[in-house]
C-alpha cells in the first residue's frame, strides 16, 4: 500500500470552545495536521467544555488542540482539563492551546497542564514538530 | 446461548497486560472502550486477544449501517437517530468511517460536527475512524469496533460510511440492517444505485423530502425496490406486488424475503425519524423471526474467518519472500530467465502447504 504505517498514527482533536466564531486558524491547523499524516477530528464551532471532553475521551486522541480567540481561556481551558482528569484521560493527552493568550495567562495555563501555547505567527511546521517530539507515551 | 460460545466463557485471558483493559471495558469505563477501539484500529500487539475476550459478551446490540452519497445527510440523520434512541432509553454507539488521504495517510474526520443533539451525553459513544488505506482491513476493524461497543453494552450501534466503493459496501455489510440514503433530484444517482448499493439496502431513506423532486424520487425508489423483489421472487410476487406500492403482502413474508421499506425524512428537522426507527425495528424482528439472523451471522463470521486466515497466510508468505532476499530479487531472477513466476510461487508456498498437510495428518491420527 502507499501508506507505510511504521510509526503509529497520531490522532488529534482540533477544538473550538465557547463563544468564538473565528475558525480560520483551526481550519489551517487541521489541514496542516492532516498533511502531516495525522488523523484529525474537528469539533466544529461553539463547543462547550464538556463536549470537548466527551470528544477527546471517545476519540482517544493523542493531542487536543484548543483554539481560542475570545479571551475566555482562563475560564474554559481549566474546565476541559478537569474533565479529562475525571475520565482518566489527562495523563496521555497532549493539550495545546492556540490563540491570543497574554504571557501571565500562558504561565498559569502551563501550570494547569497545558503543554504549550501557540500565539499568532507560529509556523505550522513548528507546531507539527512540537507534537511529534512531545507525543505522550502509550502503554 | 451465543453469549457462551466458548467453554471458558468469561475466563478468556486477553494477555499482554490487556486483561485489565477488558475488565474495565466490561465494567463500563468509557476510557477503556476508547482505548480498545484504538488498539483495534492500530492492530497493536495483543489486540486480537482483546477482541477474542470480548466475543462472548457480544450479540445483544442491534447493528445498523447507514450509507449514501456525500452530502446526503448521513451524519445529521445518525445524530437525530441517536437522540431518538436515547429518548426511548436505549444506549447508542456510533462508528463513523471517513476516507483518508492516500498520500499522507492523514484525514480530517468531520462527522462529529453534526452530533449536536447528543451534547455531553456519554451514553452516546461516537467514534470516528479513518479508512487508513488497509485493503479489506477496514471492514474487519469496523466489525471489531462494533464488537467492542456491543460488549460494552450498547443497545444500538450505528455504522456510518460514504457509499463509494467495494470497501465501504463491505463495511456497511457488517451491520444487521442497512439503510441507504438518497437525496431528491438525484436522478442519475438513483441509476447508479442499481449497481451494488441497491442490493444491500434493507431500508431506503429519501432524505430532504422538503426539497423539490422528493415525491418523484420516493416513487422511483419504490419502483426499484419492487422490481428487485420481482427479479428474485418470480411471477407470484410480481402478481401480488402490483397491488399497492409500499404495502407488504403476506406472500412476501412466506417467501422468507424482505421487501425494503422506503422512508422519507427531513433529517435536520427530525421529520420521519420515528418512522425510520420503526422500519429498523421491523427489519430486526423480521431477521429474528424468519431465521435470517442466523444466516446473516453465519455469513458474517465466515467472512471474518476468511479475512483473518488470508491476512495471516499472506503475512507468512511475505516473510518467506523476505527470507529469500525480497520480492525484487525474486523478480530479477525471473527477468533473467533463471526461473519463472510459477516456480517461485510454488517454491514459496510449498513449505506452508506441507505444514498444513502434516497438521491434517496429525489430527487424523489422533
Amino acid at each position: 500500500m502507499s501508506v507505510d504505517s511504521e510509526e503509529r498514527t497520531v490522532r488529534c482533536l482540533v477544538a473550538k470552545v465557547g463563544l468564538d466564531g473565528h475558525d480560520r486558524g483551526a481550519h489551517v491547523i487541521a489541514r496542516a495536521f492532516r498533511d502531516a499524516g495525522f488523523e484529525v477530528v474537528y469539533s466544529g464551532l461553539h463547543r462547550a467544555p464538556e463536549e470537548i471532553v466527551q470528544a477527546a475521551v471517545q476519540e482517544d486522541v493523542d493531542v487536543l488542540g484548543i483554539s481560542i480567540l475570545s479571551g475566555a481561556h482562563n475560564t474554559l481551558v481549566p474546565k476541559v482539563i478537569a474533565g479529562l482528569r475525571e475520565y482518566g484521560a489527562f495523563e496521555d493527552t497532549l493539550v495545546l492551546v492556540g490563540g491570543i493568550v497574554p504571557d501571565e495567562d500562558e504561565t498559569e495555563l502551563k501550570s494547569l497542564g497545558v503543554a504549550e501555547v501557540f500565539g499568532p505567527g507560529t509556523s505550522m511546521a513548528e507546531t507539527v514538530e512540537f507534537v511529534r517530539a512531545n507525543l505522550p507515551e502509550r502503554a | 446461548m451465543d453469549r457462551n460460545g466458548t467453554e471458558s466463557g468469561d475466563a478468556v485471558a486477553a494477555g499482554d497486560g490487556h486483561d485489565e483493559l477488558v475488565a474495565d471495558l466490561l465494567a463500563g469505563s468509557h476510557r477503556a472502550l476508547a482505548r480498545v477501539i484504538t488498539l483495534i484500529e492500530d492492530q497493536s500487539p495483543g489486540y486480537r486477544d482483546v477482541v477474542s475476550a470480548l466475543h462472548p459478551h457480544t450479540g445483544s446490540a442491534d447493528v445498523i449501517g447507514v450509507t449514501g452519497a456525500p452530502g446526503a445527510g448521513k451524519s445529521t440523520l445518525v445524530d437525530k437517530l441517536a437522540a431518538a434512541y436515547r429518548d426511548r432509553g436505549d444506549t447508542v454507539g456510533v462508528v463513523a468511517v471517513d476516507p483518508a488521504s492516500p498520500y499522507t495517510g492523514g484525514a480530517v474526520l468531520g462527522d462529529r460536527i453534526r452530533m449536536g443533539s447528543n451534547v455531553g451525553d456519554m451514553d452516546v459513544f461516537f467514534r470516528s475512524m479513518s479508512a487508513r488505506g488497509q485493503l479489506g482491513g477496514l471492514s474487519m476493524a469496523t466489525a471489531d469496533a462494533v464488537k467492542a461497543l456491543d460488549a460494552f453494552g450498547k443497545d444500538t450501534v450505528m455504522i456510518e460510511t460514504v457509499g463509494a466503493g467495494q470497501n465501504e459496501v463491505d463495511v456497511v455489510r457488517t451491520a444487521d440492517t442497512v439503510a441507504v440514503l438518497v437525496q431528491p433530484g438525484a436522478g442519475d444517482d438513483v441509476q447508479t444505485l442499481k449497481a451494488g448499493i441497491l442490493e444491500i439496502g434493507d431500508v431506503f431513506v429519501v432524505n430532504k423530502t422538503d426539497m423539490d423532486g422528493a415525491e418523484r424520487t420516493l416513487v422511483e425508489i419504490e419502483e426499484m425496490v419492487h422490481r428487485r423483489e420481482g427479479d428474485t421472487a418470480g411471477f407470484d410476487a410480481g402478481h401480488h406486488g402490483a397491488v399497492a406500492g409500499g404495502a407488504r403482502t403476506e406472500n412476501d413474508a412466506d417467501a422468507g424475503g424482505w421487501t425494503p421499506d422506503v422512508v422519507g425524512t427531513v433529517a435536520n428537522a427530525g421529520e420521519g425519524v420515528p418512522e425510520l426507527i420503526a422500519a429498523f425495528d421491523a427489519h430486526a424482528t423480521h431477521l429474528r423471526e424468519s431465521g435470517e439472523l442466523v444466516r446473516t451471522q453465519r455469513r458474517r463470521y465466515a467472512q471474518e474467518i476468511r479475512t483473518l486466515v488470508r491476512a495471516d497466510i499472506g503475512a507468512l508468505a511475505s516473510a518467506a519472500i523476505e527470507r529469500r532476499g525480497g520480492i525484487e530479487t525474486l523478480a530479477d531472477r525471473v527477468r533473467r530467465k533463471e526461473t519463472d513466476p510459477y516456480a517461485v510461487a510454488a517454491e514459496l508456498v510449498g513449505p506452508i502447504e506441507s505444514c498444513v498437510d502434516d497438521a491434517v495428518d496429525e489430527t487424523a491420527g489422533e
